[in-house]
C-alpha cells in the first residue's frame, strides 16, 4: 500500500471535556488514506466522543480536526453538510429510523442525496444488504431486528452512498463468531475494493489487530501507544501489554474515577 | 441572600437562553421550508398526522360546545325576548373566541404532545444525531415539514370545530328549544362580518398553530434524551403551549377588537 504523504484526518492538540471531566487531554491522530484505522481503549475513554468530533457533532474545547484537508469546526453548515455526504457513519446503537422498515432505512440517504429512479435504487438496496446478509430481511420494522442486525442494517446504510471514509463505531458488538467472521472480511474487502478509508472502534483485539493496518490505543485522555498491529502485539509496555492480552490486573484500570473501594463501602450513607 | 439572588440570576439567564435557542432552531427549520416545495408529500403526511388524526375530537368538541352554547344563550337571551338572536351569539362566539382557543388547547394536547414525544424519542434513540451523519438536517427533514403542517392544520380545525360548534346551537336552539329557524339563520348572516369575525378568527388560529407547534418541536428538539426527558417535555408542552394561547388570545383579542 502506497504511503500517502498528506492522511485523510488529522487531529492535533484536541482538547475535549464533559463537565468537569476531560475526556481528551492534548490527542493528535493521523488517519491515513486507504487504510484501517483501529482506535481502542477501554470503555468510557471516548472513542465514540472522538467519532462524534470528527464528524463535526460535537466542538472540541481547543485543537484542530482536519478531514480531507478541511478544518472540519470552522465549515459553515452547508460545508459541513457536503462533507458528511462523504462521511458514512455507523453508530454504536445503530440510530435505524424506527417507523420505516429495512428496505427504506438503507434506501434513505439515496433517497435524500441522489435522483436515482427507484428501480437503480431497489439494485443498490439490495446489493448493500446482501453485502451484510440481510437482504432476506428487507420488509422487517427495526423493532423487529435483534441487536447484531440492526447494526448490520446500519453498517449497509452505512455504506450506501458509497462515502470516502466510514467511522465503525463496535461494528463486531452483539456478533455471533460466523457473522463476526463475514463483517471482518467485509470491512476489510470494502475498504480495499472501494478505496475508502476506515476508522475502527472496537474492543475485540484479535478482530481487529487481525485486519488494521495501523492502531491507536487510547486512555485518559491521551494517546498511550501506536503503531502496526505486530508493533503493538510486540509492545513492552505493561498498559498495552494488559490491553491488548485482556488481563485483569495491571495498569489499566478497569473502574470509572472513584472514591477507594473500602472508604466507599464503609462510608455507610449515600454521599 | 446572595445565594438566592445567584439563582434567580442563573434561572432568569437559562429562560432567556432558551428562548434564544428557540428562535434559531425555528429560523433554521423554516429556511428548509423552500425545499419542502419540491416535497410535498413529506408535508402532506405530516398534515395527516397532525390534521386529520385530531379531526374527532375536535368536531365532537365542537358539537358539544356548541350546544351548550345553545342552551346557555338561550336562558340568557329569552329573558330579553331576544332569543331569536341566539344564532348570532353562538356564531360569534365560536368564530371568534371559542373556535380558535379550544381547538388550539386540544391541538396541544393531541397533536403537540405527540410531536415532542415523537422528536424527542428520535433524539433519544440517537436518529436525529445519525440523520446528521447521513448529511440530512433533521431541523430541514423532521422539524420543518412538522411545524409547516401544524401551521396549515391548526386554522382548517379550528374552522370546522366552529362550524360544527354552529350546528350544535342550530339542534338546541331550533330544534330542542324551539327558535324560529329563519331568524336564527338570517340574524346570523346579517351579524357576522367577514373581515371583522372571520378573518380575525383564521388570524387567530393560524397564530395559535404556529405558537403551538413551536412549542411542541422545540420540546421534542430540545428534550433531554432520556425517558424522563422526553415526558417532563411532553409536559412542558401541553402547559407552556396552552398558557402561551390564553395569553396571546388576550392580546390579539385587545388589538383586534380593542377599541
Ligand atoms: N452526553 C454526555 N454527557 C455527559 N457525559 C457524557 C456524554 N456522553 C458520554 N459522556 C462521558 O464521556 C465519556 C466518554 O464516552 P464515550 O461514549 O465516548 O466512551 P467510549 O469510549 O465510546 O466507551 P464504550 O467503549 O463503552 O462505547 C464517558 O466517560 C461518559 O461518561
Ligand atoms: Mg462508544
Amino acid at each position: 500500500m502506497a504511503e500517502n504523504d498528506e492522511p485523510l484526518v488529522k487531529i492535533r492538540n484536541l482538547h475535549f471535556s464533559r463537565g468537569d471531566r476531560k475526556i481528551f487531554d492534548g490527542v493528535d491522530i493521523d488517519i491515513q488514506k486507504g487504510r484501517i484505522t483501529a482506535i481502542m481503549g477501554p470503555s468510557g475513554t471516548g472513542k465514540t466522543t472522538l467519532l462524534k468530533l470528527i464528524g463535526g457533532q460535537l466542538r472540541p474545547d481547543q485543537g484542530t480536526i482536519h478531514v480531507d484537508g478541511k478544518h472540519v469546526h470552522k465549515l459553515s453548515h452547508s460545508q459541513l453538510y457536503e462533507l458528511r455526504k462523504r462521511m458514512g457513519m455507523l453508530f454504536q446503537s445503530g440510530a435505524l429510523l424506527t417507523d420505516i422498515n429495512v428496505y427504506d432505512n438503507v434506501a434513505f440517504p439515496i433517497r435524500e442525496h441522489t435522483k436515482l429512479s427507484e428501480s437503480i435504487i431497489r439494485h443498490l438496496v439490495l446489493m448493500k444488504l446482501h453485502a451484510v446478509g440481510l437482504r432476506g430481511a428487507r420488509d422487517l420494522m427495526p423493532s423487529e431486528l435483534s441487536g447484531g442486525m440492526a447494526r448490520r442494517v446500519a453498517l449497509a446504510r452505512a455504506i450506501a452512498l458509497d462515502p470516502m471514509m466510514i467511522m465503525f463505531d463496535e461494528p463486531f458488538t452483539g456478533q455471533d463468531p460466523i457473522s463476526m467472521g463475514v463483517l471482518v472480511t467485509l470491512i476489510r474487502s470494502l475498504n480495499d475494493a472501494l478505496d475508502l478509508t476506515s476508522i475502527l472502534v472496537s474492543h475485540d483485539v484479535q478482530e481487529t489487530a487481525s485486519i488494521a493496518d495501523y492502531i491507536y490505543v487510547i486512555s485518559e485522555g491521551k494517546v498511550v501507544e501506536h503503531g502496526s498491529s505486530e508493533t503493538l502485539q510486540r509492545s513492552s509496555s505493561p498498559w498495552v501489554k494488559q490491553f491488548m492480552e485482556g488481563l485483569p490486573d495491571g495498569p489499566v484500570p478497569f473502574h470509572y474515577p472513584s472514591l477507594d473501594y473500602a472508604d466507599d463501602l464503609l462510608t455507610g450513607s449515600r454521599p | 441572600m446572595m445565594d438566592k439572588l445567584q439563582q434567580l440570576g442563573a434561572a432568569t439567564l437559562g429562560v432567556i437562553e432558551r428562548l434564544g435557542r428557540g428562535h434559531i432552531f425555528i429560523y433554521y427549520a423554516i429556511k428548509g421550508f423552500p425545499a419542502l416545495a419540491l416535497r410535498p408529500n413529506l408535508v402532506l403526511a405530516q398534515v395527516f398526522s397532525t390534521g386529520v388524526l385530531s379531526l374527532i375530537i375536535i368536531l365532537v368538541s365542537g358539537l358539544f360546545v356548541g350546544m351548550v352554547l345553545g342552551l346557555q344563550g338561550y336562558n340568557t337571551l329569552v329573558d330579553f325576548g331576544a332569543e331569536e338572536s341566539l344564532g348570532v351569539m353562538v356564531a360569534l362566539s365560536l368564530v371568534r373566541e371559542l373556535g380558535p382557543v379550544v381547538t388550539a388547547l386540544l391541538f396541544a394536547g393531541r397533536a403537540g404532545s405527540a410531536l415532542t414525544a415523537e422528536i424527542g424519542l428520535m433524539k433519544s434513540t440517537e436518529q436525529l444525531s445519525g440523520m446528521e451523519m447521513m448529511a440530512v438536517d433533521p431541523l430541514q427533514r423532521v422539524v420543518a415539514p412538522r411545524f409547516l403542517a401544524g401551521a396549515i392544520a391548526m386554522p382548517l380545525l379550528a374552522a370546522m370545530f366552529s362550524a360544527v360548534g354552529v350546528m350544535g346551537g342550530y339542534f338546541v336552539g331550533v330544534g330542542l328549544l324551539g327558535v324560529d329557524e329563519g331568524a336564527f339563520w338570517s340574524q346570523m348572516q346579517a351579524s357576522v362580518e367577514i373581515d371583522e369575525d372571520i378573518i380575525n378568527g383564521i388570524i387567530k388560529s393560524f397564530a395559535f398553530g404556529i405558537v403551538v407547534t413551536w412549542i411542541a418541536v422545540f420540546e421534542g428538539y430540545d428534550c433531554v434524551p432520556t425517558s424522563e426527558g422526553v415526558s417532563r417535555a411532553t409536559t412542558r408542552t401541553v402547559v407552556h403551549s396552552s398558557l402561551a394561547v390564553l395569553g396571546l388570545d388576550f392580546v390579539l383579542t385587545a388589538l383586534m377588537f380593542g377599541e
